[in-house]
C-alpha cells in the first residue's frame, strides 16, 4: 500500500519534470544525473582549493547560460543583452554590500541585486516586445544596451562616481565586493571557498529541476509554439508580447542571480562583463551545448570555461596559451556547421536511434520498418 | 564681429564633425548592408573583414610600397579572404539568420585572434595623409573630415548605379527577390552569390585600407569599433540598403557630431547608441521600412 503510495508520488513528479521539450526522460537519465550530481558534490574533497574555487566559477556562469538557454532555446529571443542583467546584478550587489557589510546587508544586497537585473530586464522587455521589435532587431538592440552600458562603466574611473563606499572604479573595477553571507545582525554564514561551491552547486541544480519544469508546464508548450511560429500562436489567442514579456523577465532573473554569485565569487567586477567579448560566451556556450537543451547548455558553460582555463597554460609545446580563443571560437564554427542542434542533442538522438534499431532487431522485421517509418 | 566669427568657426567645426562622423559610419556599415540587405546573412566577422583590409594595406606599406598602391592591394587582400569564407563557410547559412551570426561570431574571434598572434599587439600606425586645415581655434583633418566624407558618397552613388543599372546589379537582385525563377532564367545564383559577398568583402577591405592611415594604432581588436556602428546603421535604415544606409548615417551622426562637439566623444557615442534605441523602439522596421509602411497606407488609403 505505501509502496504504491510512494510509487504514485514518484510519476507525479517525474511526471512534472519530463516531457518533450527536455531531454532525458528516462530511468537511465536520472540514475545518470544523481551519479554526476554526487560525484560534483564530492570533488571538492578529492580536489585542490584552486580548482575547486575555478568550478565555482563555472557554476556561477552557468547561470548566464541557462538563462540565455531559456529565452533563446524556448521562445526564439535571441539576446545577446544577458550579460546586461549579470553585470548590473553584480554591480548593485556589491554597491549595496559594500556600504552595508552586516549579514542584514549582505542579505538586502542579494535580494536588491537579483531585483534590481529583473526589473532591468522586464523594463527593457515591456519596451521591446510592446514595441514590436522583433527577431534580429531584438539581438542588435539587446547588444547595444550591453555596450551602452559597457561605454558608460568605463569611464566612471574618477572619484566623483561612487554610491556611497562603493567605487564604481572604470575599467578598474569595483573591487572589495563581500562574500554572499546567510543570517540577520551584524555576522552570519559566510560563503568563501567550499560553502560557494555548494551553495552554487545545489542552486544550479534547484534551477535547472525548476526550469525543466516549467518548461515542460503549459507554459512551456505556449513558449515553444512562440518560437515555432508566433502568428500562429497569436491566431490561437495567446498573447504574444506578454508571454515574451515574462519569459525575458525570467531570464534576466537567472542571468542576474548568475552576476550576485560572480561578483561575490571573485569579490570584484569590472565593465568586461558588458562588453563584446564576454556578451558573445553565452551565445557560444548554449549554441554549442544546444540551445533547444538545457542540460546541454549547463554542460557546455562548464565544459567550455573548463576548456578555456585548461588551454590558458597551453597546448602541448608548441600552442600557447593565446590559442584558445581561436579553438573555442573554431570549436562554436565546427559545431554550428555539422551539428547545428548543438551536440547534447545530437547526440540524444544516436542514442535514440541506437535503442531503436536494437530493439528493432531483437522483434519481427516488419515492425522495424514500422518503427522507421 | 569677434563674436560672430567665433560662432562661424565653432559651426564649421561642428560640420566637420558630422562629416568625420558619417563618412565612418557609411564606410563601415556599407559591406554589412550589401551582405544582409542582398542575401539576408548578417555577417559578424564584418569588423574583422575590415581589419583584414587594414591590415593589408599597413603590411604592404610597412614594406615600402606607396600608400595608394598599398591600398588597392589591402582591398584585393579582403576581396580573396572574403570568398574563401563565402565558399567555405557562409553558404551553408543562406536562410539561416540567427546561426550566420553565430558561425560569423565565432570566425570573428578566430580571425581577431589570430591577427594578434601572426602580428602582435599592434602594428606601426600610418601618418595620416593630406594635412590639417586650421580655423580659429580649431584644426580638421582634410583627408578625415572632407576626403573620406566625399569618397563615402562616390561609393553610395557607385553601388546605387551598380544595383539598379547594370545588368550584374538586376540578375543579383532576381537571384535575392527569387533564386528559383532566377535559375529557371539561367541566372547562375551560385555565382550571383559569390559575387555579391565579394562585392561586400571588398567594401568592407576599402574601408579598412582607407582608415589604415586614419585609425592611430592598429590593434586586432579595432574590429568591433566598426562593427558596432556598422550594426546600429544597418538596424536603423532598415532594408532598403543604400537609402537606409544614407539615412541612418545622417541621422546617426547628427547625434554623434553634436554631443561630440559640445561635451567630448563619450558623450557622443552614448547619445548616438541612445538614439539608435529609440529609433529601433519607434521604428522597428527601421526607416525605410517605415517610410514602405507609410506610401503603402498612403496609397491603400486612395
Amino acid at each position: 500500500m505505501s509502496e504504491t503510495a510512494s510509487a504514485s508520488i514518484v510519476d507525479r513528479i517525474r511526471g512534472r519534470l519530463e516531457g518533450p521539450n527536455t531531454i532525458g526522460n528516462s530511468t537511465p537519465f536520472w540514475v545518470g544525473l544523481g551519479v554526476v550530481f554526487a560525484a560534483l558534490a564530492v570533488f571538492p574533497l578529492l580536489t585542490d582549493p584552486y580548482t575547486a574555487r575555478q568550478s565555482s566559477r563555472y557554476f556561477a556562469l552557468a547561470f548566464l547560460g541557462l538563462s540565455l538557454c531559456f529565452v533563446w532555446g524556448y521562445s526564439g529571443i535571441l539576446s545577446f543583452g544577458q550579460v546586461a542583467f549579470f553585470g548590473v546584478a553584480a554591480y548593485t550587489f556589491g554597491a549595496i554590500g559594500i556600504n552595508f557589510s552586516s549579514a542584514t546587508g549582505i542579505g538586502a544586497a542579494t535580494i536588491g541585486a537579483v531585483a534590481v537585473g529583473t526589473l532591468f530586464a522586464a523594463v527593457l522587455g515591456y519596451f521591446m516586445f510592446y514595441g514590436g521589435v522583433r527577431d534580429v532587431y531584438v539581438t542588435i538592440l539587446t547588444l547595444v544596451v550591453a555596450l551602452v552600458l559597457h561605454t558608460f562603466m568605463a569611464q566612471t574611473a574618477g572619484s566623483e562616481w561612487a554610491i556611497g563606499d562603493a567605487q564604481l572604479g572604470g575599467f578598474n573595477g569595483m573591487t572589495g565586493i563581500p562574500d554572499l553571507t546567510l543570517g540577520v545582525g551584524a555576522s552570519g554564514f559566510v560563503f568563501d571557498g567550499i560553502e560557494l561551491y555548494y551553495a552554487l552547486l545545489f542552486g544550479l541544480f534547484v534551477t535547472y529541476l525548476g526550469l525543466r519544469v516549467l518548461v515542460n508546464s503549459s507554459f512551456g508548450m505556449t513558449m515553444v509554439a512562440i518560437r515555432e511560429d508566433e502568428e500562429r500562436t497569436a491566431t490561437f489567442g495567446y498573447d504574444v508580447p506578454f508571454i515574451k514579456l515574462v519569459v525575458f523577465t525570467i531570464g534576466g532573473a537567472l542571468a542576474a542571480v548568475g552576476g550576485v554569485f560572480y561578483a561575490s565569487w571573485g569579490n570584484y567586477v569590472d565593465p568586461t562583463v558588458f562588453g563584446i567579448a564576454f556578451a558573445a560566451l553565452p551565445v557560444i556556450w548554449v549554441s554549442v551545448g544546444g540551445r533547444e537543451s538545457l542540460l546541454g547548455a549547463l554542460a557546455a558553460t562548464v565544459a567550455i570555461e573548463r576548456m578555456q582555463t585548461g588551454l590558458s597554460g597551453g597546448v602541448g609545446d608548441f600552442l600557447g596559451p593565446e590559442w584558445a580563443l581561436v579553438i573555442v571560437g573554431g570549436l562554436l564554427l565546427v559545431v554550428i556547421m555539422f551539428m547545428p542542434a548543438g551536440v547534447v542533442p545530437t547526440l540524444d538522438s544516436i542514442i535514440k536511434e541506437q535503442l531503436a534499431q536494437r530493439r528493432g532487431q531483437s522483434s519481427s522485421p516488419t515492425a522495424t520498418e514500422e518503427a522507421s517509418d | 564681429m569677434v563674436v560672430d566669427s567665433t560662432a562661424l568657426y565653432g559651426l564649421l567645426a561642428l560640420m566637420f564633425q558630422f562629416f568625420n562622423s558619417f563618412a565612418f559610419i557609411v564606410l563601415a556599415t556599407v559591406g554589412l548592408a550589401i551582405i544582409f540587405g542582398m542575401m539576408g546573412v548578417i555577417n559578424l566577422a564584418h569588423g574583422e573583414f575590415i581589419l583584414v583590409g587594414v591590415y593589408g594595406t599597413a603590411l604592404v606599406f610597412h614594406a615600402g610600397i606607396p600608400l595608394p598602391v598599398a591600398m588597392i592591394a589591402g582591398v584585393a587582400i579582403t576581396v580573396v579572404f572574403g570568398i574563401i569564407v563565402e565558399r567555405t563557410i557562409v553558404r551553408h547559412f543562406y536562410d539561416r539568420l540567427l546561426d550566420s551570426m553565430v558561425a560569423t561570431w565565432g570566425l570573428a574571434l578566430v580571425i581577431a585572434q589570430l591577427l594578434l598572434i601572426v602580428f602582435g599587439s599592434s602594428l606601426g600606425s600610418i601618418s595620416t595623409p593630406m594635412g590639417n586645415v586650421a580655423y580659429g581655434p580649431y584644426t580638421s583633418s582634410i583627408y578625415r573630415s572632407i576626403f573620406l566624407p566625399v569618397v563615402a558618397v562616390l561609393m553610395l552613388v557607385g553601388l546605387y548605379v551598380l544595383f539598379t543599372r547594370t545588368e550584374f546589379g538586376i540578375k543579383a537582385r532576381a537571384t535575392i527577390e527569387d533564386p528559383e525563377t532566377a535559375r529557371a532564367m539561367g541566372i547562375d545564383t551560385d555565382r550571383m552569390y559569390v559575387a555579391t559577398f565579394g562585392i561586400g568583402s571588398g567594401l568592407a577591405g576599402l574601408t579598412g585600407a582607407l582608415y589604415a592611415p586614419a585609425l592611430g594604432s592598429i590593434t586586432p581588436d579595432r574590429g568591433s569599433t566598426f562593427l558596432i556602428e556598422a550594426f546600429i546603421a544597418v538596424v536603423v535604415g532598415g532594408p532598403s540598403v543604400i537609402i537606409g544606409t544614407l539615412s541612418a548615417a545622417g541621422l546617426l551622426s547628427v547625434f554623434n557630431a553634436v554631443g561630440s562637439f559640445l561635451a567630448g566623444t563619450f558623450v557622443g557615442q552614448m547619445l548616438m547608441l541612445l538614439v539608435a534605441i529609440v529609433a529601433l523602439r519607434m521604428l522597428p522596421n527601421g526607416i525605410t521600412g517605415y517610410v514602405k509602411d507609410w506610401q503603402q497606407r498612403r496609397r491603400a488609403e486612395e
